[in-house]
């Protein structure tokens, strides 16, 4: 018990990985899968988080007035997670965005956002065509 | 440090500013300016190589100066060099070849657009095989499933568009496992360069004690992500759709490229964050050399079931996929090399088949399936001369390239043990037969019935095309011919990457 709340942050990071990852995999509404996508990114970035903090610590920046106040600023955060969470987040926007335009042609083209039935009318089709 | 040093770091920017610029230009100039470009960064690596092969030693290039654990580094060796050469001249000759066919098939104004694509999945595709930093692989392969996913849309229309959404999406299934095994192997080891990751597990972590479960875990992940974005079986749904819905040049990078990188970032791992002396008995290994043999037989038979060209070669492809697996999943040294050698043969033969099927979609009316394309090698001379090259380089028929993949995979074989080696022979045996199967039947189609060698009206060979196949009918000859010297290159790039 004492193990799990040590943990918390990364088991409720990995349970959150697991809904997005099915949603993203299983849920066939394009909108949904979107969703799902945020969900899984957005975990990842908490379970990154929270590898870069240490507790009872200070920010990775030292200026004049937190040294004049005493504070202990020897021991600091990891920086680098926090660099990595950035990036990250300005890879799944972009992937995001596209996801998003393409179910907006979708939608235009097959009036639908089921992905199955999209599948399915694009074979129908492909059938037809022999 | 050696000016030739600089031309790793070099591709990579001038690929990044030159995509850039392109955005600004003309279908016209854009077309002039990849193609310069392109050809100007695999003479560049070929510089590179050329000093490796002079007794030059391995270096890692740490950009802006700035060391581990902080800085972000790019590496480079013989075989990286090699990959990258591969790389850039199928590329450009891809571009070349189905020049005509991205004029057609990409609207007049977005010409560019499918140039920047092409440049800047190049350049994350370098930036693949050269990084020496996870992080930075994460995010090239981001930019690589973005851009490809680009270039199948190029051509447009309801089945591209169906297909590249399926890719995307299971594209982003596969980069959010990997990111994850990345997030993994930074909490275990508390490094993201590959060569600190690999002395930490060495020196700090004990084979088999708990602390080894994370670190295994995130190779499960690694490879489990890797394998979904290059379409291992029964992952490969997405794949026939994507690879036949494209116009021809984005078929032939994407079947001979765009699965390569990511293959080549699993092999890196494998080889160079964790060392194969580390991950030995790893279950991973059996896994990936049960679907690799799994793809090998699987692809075969849904090839033959085909009967359209391009959606037959696209299974093609996912037989040859599991090749390299089977390769990778040997967990020896002379298994991965097998695959290694296996990434640069099929990217040579596939791009060339695609390219070629694209020349027989034009004198076929356009149309991809057996039934019309009866006698179009007669019709268009070079793609038949093209589709017996490679399928005879496919079978692994001696004096062409496929030839060398089989004997090295067949000699892998021979080294492991127990059902490992009869699965693997009789993944080899029964793929290489059905692989005669299909591709015979394709050359029999392409020279059987009668009367059917005249041209459509008006029909000129394009120049570039011509070129193209030509110049991958050589490459396939020349690699079949020169056996010894590709194996020798090989050893010399794996016995620089530890």
């Amino acid at each position: 018990m004492n193990y799990l709340l040590n943990n918390l942050p990364e088991y409720s990071a990995v349970i959150c990985f697991a809904i997005g990852f099915s949603i993203l995999l299983l849920n066939r509404n394009m909108i949904k899968k979107i969703l799902g996508l945020g969900i899984m990114d957005s975990s990842i970035y908490l379970f990154l988080a929270v590898k870069g903090y240490v507790a009872g610590t200070v920010a990775p920046i030292v200026t004049l007035a937190e040294q004049a106040a005493g504070v202990d600023t020897t021991l600091y955060t990891n920086p680098i997670p926090a660099g990595l969470v950035l990036t990250g987040i300005v890879v799944s926007v972009s992937v995001t965005a596209i996801l998003l335009a393409l179910t907006v042609k979708l939608h235009e083209e097959f009036g639908t956002l089921n992905i199955d039935e999209i599948i399915h009318m694009v074979r129908e089709e492909d059938r037809r065509k022999e | 440090m050696l000016f030739v040093q600089n031309i790793v770091s070099w591709s990579i920017l001038l690929l990044i500013v030159s995509g850039a610029f392109t955005a600004v230009l003309n279908a016209k100039a854009a077309k002039y300016l990849s193609t310069i470009v392109i050809a100007l960064v695999g003479v560049m690596n070929i510089f590179l190589l050329k000093y490796f092969l002079g007794g030059g030693e391995s270096f890692t290039y740490s950009m802006g100066h700035y060391g581990a654990p902080a800085g972000n580094e790019l590496r480079s060796g013989a075989l990286e060099a090699a990959v990258s050469i591969v790389f850039c001249f199928v590329m450009l000759f891809s571009l070349i070849g189905g020049r005509k066919h991205i004029e057609e098939d990409v609207k007049g104004k977005k010409q560019n657009l499918y140039y920047i694509s092409s440049i800047f999945l190049l350049c994350s595709m370098l930036a693949l095989v050269n990084t020496n930093d996870l992080f930075t692989a994460y995010v090239f392969v981001e930019i690589n499933t973005i851009t490809a996913c680009g270039i199948i849309l190029a051509k447009e229309g309801r089945q591209a568009l169906a297909a590249s959404t399926r890719y995307l999406i299971m594209s982003l299934v596969g980069s959010g496992m990997f990111l994850i095994g990345i997030c993994i192997m930074y909490g275990a080891t508390g490094h993201l360069l590959m060569e600190p990751i690999r002395e930490y597990v060495l020196t700090n972590i004990e084979p088999g004690s708990r602390e080894m479960l994370p670190v295994q875990v995130s190779m499960a992940l690694f490879a489990v992500g890797m394998a979904l974005k290059s379409a291992l079986w029964p992952f490969h749904s997405w794949l026939p759709e994507a690879h036949s819905s494209a116009t021809a040049s984005s078929s032939a990078l994407l079947s001979g490229l765009v699965l390569k990188a990511y293959i080549f970032v699993l092999i890196k791992i494998i080889y160079r964050v964790l060392g194969i002396e580390v991950l030995s008995g790893n279950p991973i290994f059996d896994i990936l050399l049960v679907f690799g043999a799994a793809a090998m037989i699987m692809g075969s038979v849904n090839a033959i079931r085909e009967k359209d060209l391009k959606r037959m070669l696209a299974y093609s492809s996912v037989g040859q996929i599991g090749y390299i697996y089977l390769g990778i999943g040997m967990g020896s040294a002379i298994g991965i090399y097998a695959a290694a050698i296996q990434i640069l043969v099929h990217a040579a033969t596939k791009a060339m088949l695609f390219i070629a099927s694209g020349g027989i979609m034009d004198v076929s009316g356009g149309s991809k399936k057996f039934k019309d394309i009866e006698g179009a090698g007669k019709r268009d001379p070079f793609a038949g001369a093209a589709f017996i090259v490679g399928s005879f380089s496919m079978i692994g028929i001696p004096f062409f390239a496929g030839f060398v993949t089989k004997y090295t995979l067949v000699s892998a074989a021979t080294q492991l043990a127990g059902w490992r080696m009869y699965l693997a022979f009789i993944a080899i045996i029964v793929s290489t037969l059905l692989t005669a199967i299909y591709y015979l039947m394709a050359i029999a189609k392409l020279f059987g019935g009668e009367n059917n060698s005249k041209r459509p009206e008006g029909f000129k060979f394009n120049i570039g095309y011509v070129a193209a196949i030509i110049i991958f009918i050589i490459a396939n000859i020349v690699i079949g011919l020169n056996t010894d010297w590709l194996i020798n290159l090989v050893d010399l790039g794996f016995s620089m990457f530890a």
